[in-house]
């Protein structure tokens, strides 16, 4: 007799399993099928060119009527199977029971929905079945309509894609710092973020949905930091879950999802599982390729065969047209593992192959995937690829030839290959400047304009003049900004203004780096250089700043930590100096006045520096930033207040001139000081701006310095009223701002570039205007309290402990 | 080995670390990826610089205080400076990160 076997869920992975079993045994069973959904089995993985409007739903079918008849297969679809009755040996459906000797789960996952305010109104889809993609092509319908997708992964993304092809202005919202961050490193993620902006799809990245609104349907979706996207549809493509509620009910051995063994039993002998709803030696499964390794296993089993289910490696490729990514195995980087990158920015192509000894474990490719599968096959067969290392990179076209020597490659160039892509400069032409008596870089470009726009052929150009002129050239060697790059700092801030950079990744793909993420030299001047070109689009990191400037307090050398309110040009009173006396109590702090008429706080822990901001914030006090690269104190003296010499109110100007310029982050401390009559008393001949108050108004120096170096400033300009003076020192910190590698101080920066420069620079109103107003621009994000922003709760809760293991043990 | 639950990965920044309070002092517990974790002393071998404030790059961490290098795979110094920090395994499962307090306590015993 025949046996009887149900399988529940007319899914990927069941479909494949009835396929592979009726080629083995077409007559041993007499199949019933469930399936939630209204339909029989199609491919699932096909929603996205049907929502995009590159396949209709008749041509993603996969078994169609006749082919359930031609097997005797009982359709039962739009049913929900309920219970699974073990005793019985029943399943229990909508229209009744069905008895099984055999029963087959299948039943797939079902989307994540994140439980925030308004995730159930009418507008709020997943996308995971042929309802979810009607839904969102309905709303695709009108003119002008707009789309939120919440999850910039694998599903999001390509909902995405496919929702701009039909018109919609679509958003992604994105929780990680970079999209597909499970399968792509920043780097690949921030083209992939480039290529979707390209298409016209905004992304915005460490976005957090907080509600979304509406009367009776979506309207908007509201942001954590307050941002408001108005939708005509939202999307949650965040996650999936294991649909395995019936069979936990019944009983099932569970995980997170129905536990089976290699050859897809469950716990009961009698049920078995496939797909996205099992788990196996602690594994779930996402991807079809592996279902369709368990699809042939349980085939096999059921029909009494010897066959075992062995993960295998995965990759994974976007099916959005012209978007060329892929990833696969593990590519981590780190000790005993060698990273290759191939960066082409002009191209778009970006390369990591990841090696650990003698064998690749991973790859992630970006622009150019042609020979993602060749790859793969290296993960998957662990093939030992000592040999080709050299060459590896270049895909097997290139492999079993000698390696590549860069000077025979660049010697091999055609005269007509093109070595500045800015100025359309080939070879051919920069060897006839060489030969016509061009020797050094600076007669290139001035003769062939090769490499005088963005710079980065520089390289290019040096290697053609050694490859003619032979040791008669010699490669200058640039103070490369660190091992990641050889690049120098100047380089890459011009870099990064002229292509318009406004991120790290965005540098460190565009400008080459041969390091995934940077090193403690690179990360925190990269970070500073895009908050002062990009305050407005770039998003500060506090893991690329030294710990003084992420603790918002100096680190000691015991460890603890040194807390300094701000002083206002020096002043302050006797409620301030009470509510510093008390926070000095109560944590235990030593207290000194510091050379920068201030007063510190030395001997915090670092658990109690919420609690002392939030006591010296109560009293009106915010951070002195003295632990920053940044504005520091404007030192005064008492000035035409109270001196018998003083000229001016010099007390007064520092207070305008700190209120003005705190907050501001710079490439190193800056120092200011204002003294009111040339006796000096508040020592401004040696400071980064130093103004001394004079009868006929006010003397601006720069370029002081009295650290390791002593320097007097040297006179910037003479002004005659404060509101001049405030803004020629703004205008000159802001130019230093834009200008400076970070690390040198004012001195240094203007000993470079020529105070002649600066002068001449800063003469014009028009630029000094201008640079008042980026300068304001960039305080409209950063003039704010960090103490106020860090003793939130939220904040303050990262200064404690996660854990305490001592009480663990003590229970 | 026994894991114990520390925290959801997510308390952790992605390239910064937390600390964790332990019978052999602290131990710092280090997000290198959004899926990465490490967990090492927190005091660097040098002058004891606290190492969960340090910058992490890659697989390592530069130490605040005098910019030592570590690996925080092997615990090893890089470049020319000598010196070890101990390390702990530490793993990620459900989006939460386990230590495995027997490996501590074995650590400790040593000790
Ligand atoms: C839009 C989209 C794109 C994708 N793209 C890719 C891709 O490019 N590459 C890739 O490898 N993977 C992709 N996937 C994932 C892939 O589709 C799944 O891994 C695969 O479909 C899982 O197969 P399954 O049989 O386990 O479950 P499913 O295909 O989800 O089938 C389960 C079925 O069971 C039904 N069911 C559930 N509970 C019950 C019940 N109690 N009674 C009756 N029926 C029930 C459900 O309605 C569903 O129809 C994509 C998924 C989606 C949604
Ligand atoms: S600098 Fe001049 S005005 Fe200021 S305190 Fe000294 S003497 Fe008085
Ligand atoms: S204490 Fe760590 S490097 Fe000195």
């Amino acid at each position: 007799m025949t046996e009887k076997l149900v399988v529940i869920g007319a899914g990927m992975a069941s479909g494949r399993m009835l396929e592979n079993l009726f080629e083995l045994a077409p007559d041993a069973f007499d199949v019933t099928l469930f399936n939630a959904e209204p339909r029989g089995n199609y491919n699932r993985i096909m929603l996205s060119p049907v929502l995009s409007g590159e396949k209709s739903y008749e041509e993603i079918v996969t078994h169609d009527a006749a082919w359930y008849e031609q097997h005797g297969v009982t359709c039962r679809f739009g049913e929900r199977v309920t219970a699974i009755d073990r005793d019985r040996k029943v399943v229990i459906a909508l229209n009744g029971e069905v008895p099984y000797d055999k029963l087959v789960l299948g039943t797939g996952s079902s989307a994540f929905i994140i439980p925030c305010p308004g995730h159930d109104l009418p507008g709020v889809v997943a996308f995971r079945d042929l309802e979810d993609t009607t839904a969102m092509l309905e709303a695709s319908g009108a003119p002008g309509s707009k789309a939120v997708v919440i999850g910039g992964g694998l599903l999001g993304l390509e909902a995405a894609a496919a929702l701009r092809l039909r018109g919609m202005e679509v958003t992604v919202l994105h929780l990680a710092g970079h999209l597909m961050e499970r399968q792509l490193d920043e780097s690949a993620g921030y083209l992939l973020q480039k290529d979707l902006e390209k298409r016209g799809i905004t992304v915005l990245t460490r976005a957090s949905t907080k509600a979304i609104q509406g009367e009776g349907k979506v309207e908007k979706v509201v942001l954590e930091d307050g941002t408001v996207l108005e939708a005509d549809i939202v999307v949650m493509a965040v996650g999936i879950r294991p649909a395995v509620s019936v069979a936990a009910e019944a009983g099932l051995e569970m995980g997170r999802a129905v536990k089976v063994d290699a050859q897809m039993r469950t716990s009961d002998p009698a049920i078995f599982a496939v797909g996205e709803c099992v788990e196996f030696e602690g594994n779930l499964f996402g991807l079809v390729a592996p279902l369709y390794d368990q699809a042939k296993v349980l085939a096999k089993t059921l029909t009494g065969e010897a066959d075992s289910f062995t993960p295998k490696e995965l990759s994974t490729k976007l099916k959005v047209t012209g978007c060329d990514l892929f990833s696969a195995g593990d590519f981590a980087e780190g000790e005993g593992r060698e990273d290759i990158v191939f960066r082409d920015p002009a191209r778009g192509i970006y390369k990591r192959l990841v090696i650990e000894g003698d064998k690749l474990v991973g790859a992630v490719m970006y622009g150019d995937t042609a020979d993602s599968n060749w790859f793969f096959g290296l993960i998957k067969d662990g093939t030992d690829v000592e040999e080709m290392r050299e060459t590896l990179i270049f895909g097997p076209a290139f492999q079993g030839g000698a390696a590549v020597d860069p000077m025979a490659a660049v010697a091999a160039l055609p005269a007509d290959a093109e070595i500045c892509g800015c100025n359309g400069v080939c070879k051919g032409q920069i060897v006839a400047a060489i030969e016509g008596g061009a020797s050094s870089l600076a007669d290139i470009k001035s003769t062939t304009k090769a490499s005088a726009s963005c710079g980065t052929c520089t390289g290019l150009v040096e290697q053609v003049m050694a490859v003619m002129l032979g040791d008669g050239f010699e490669i200058p060697a640039a103070q490369n900004v660190c091992g990641c790059t050889d690049l120098s700092h100047e380089d890459v801030r011009r870099l990064i203004k002229a292509k318009e950079l406004k991120s790290q990744p965005a540098v460190w793909q565009e400008l080459g780096w041969t390091t995934p993420n940077g090193c403690h030299v690179c990360r925190p001047a990269i970070n500073f250089y895009l908050l002062a070109d990009w305050p407005l689009d770039y998003q500060d990191d506090p893991q690329s700043r030294f710990v003084n400037e992420r603790n918002h307090a100096n680190i000691q050398k015991d460890g603890t930590y040194s807390v300094m309110p701000r002083m206002w040009g020096g002043m302050t009173d006797a409620n301030e100096l009470r509510a510093i006396a008390d926070a000095a109590d109560k944590y235990g702090a030593a207290v000194k006045v510091t050379g920068g008429q201030r007063i510190d706080l030395l001997g915090v822990k670092k658990e109690d520096l919420p609690g002392i901001w939030y006591d010296l914030n109560e009293a009106g006090m915010v951070s002195g930033h003295a632990y920053s690269k940044g504005l520091r104190t404007v030192k005064t003296c008492v000035g035409s207040d109270w001196c018998r010499f003083g000229t001016q109110d010099s007390t007064g100007l520092g207070i305008k001139l700190e209120k003005k310029l705190w907050g501001s982050w710079t490439p190193h401390k800056v120092k200011l000081a204002v003294s009111g009559c040339p006796r000096n008393c508040a020592e401004a001949t040696c400071k980064d701006v130093g103004i001394i108050c004079v009868d006929s108004g006010y003397q601006v120096g720069v370029g002081g310095a009295a650290g390791m170096d002593v320097k007097e400033t040297e006179r910037l300009v003479d002004v005659k009223t404060e509101e001049e003076a405030i803004e020629w020192t703004t205008a000159f910190i802001q130019l230093y701002r834009e200008n400076a590698k970070y690390l040198d101080r004012p001195y240094k920066w203007v000993a470079k570039v020529g105070l002649d420069w600066v002068k001449e620079t800063l003469a014009d109103p028009a630029e000094r205007t201008a640079l008042n107003e980026r300068f304001e621009i960039s305080q409209s994000v950063y003039r704010k309290d960090p103490w106020a922003d860090h003793a939130r709760p939220e904040k303050a809760k990262s200064f404690q402990l996660v854990a305490d293991l001592t009480q663990e043990a003590a229970e | 080995m026994s894991w114990i639950d520390i925290c959801a990965v997510t308390e952790i920044a992605e390239r910064g670390a937390r600390i964790v309070k332990t019978e052999v002092g602290c131990i710092a517990v280090f997000r290198t990826g959004p899926e990465e974790v490490f967990a090492a002393s927190n005091t660097c071998p040098h002058k004891g610089g606290p190492l969960s404030e340090g910058i992490v790059h890659g697989r390592k961490v530069t130490c605040p205080l005098h910019n030592w290098v570590f690996s925080l795979e092997t615990g090893e110094a890089q470049g020319a400076d000598e010196g070890r920090i101990a390390t702990y395994p530490v793993r990620i499962e459900a989006g939460r990160v386990l230590l495995d307090a027997g490996a501590v306590a074995a650590a400790r015993s040593a000790a």
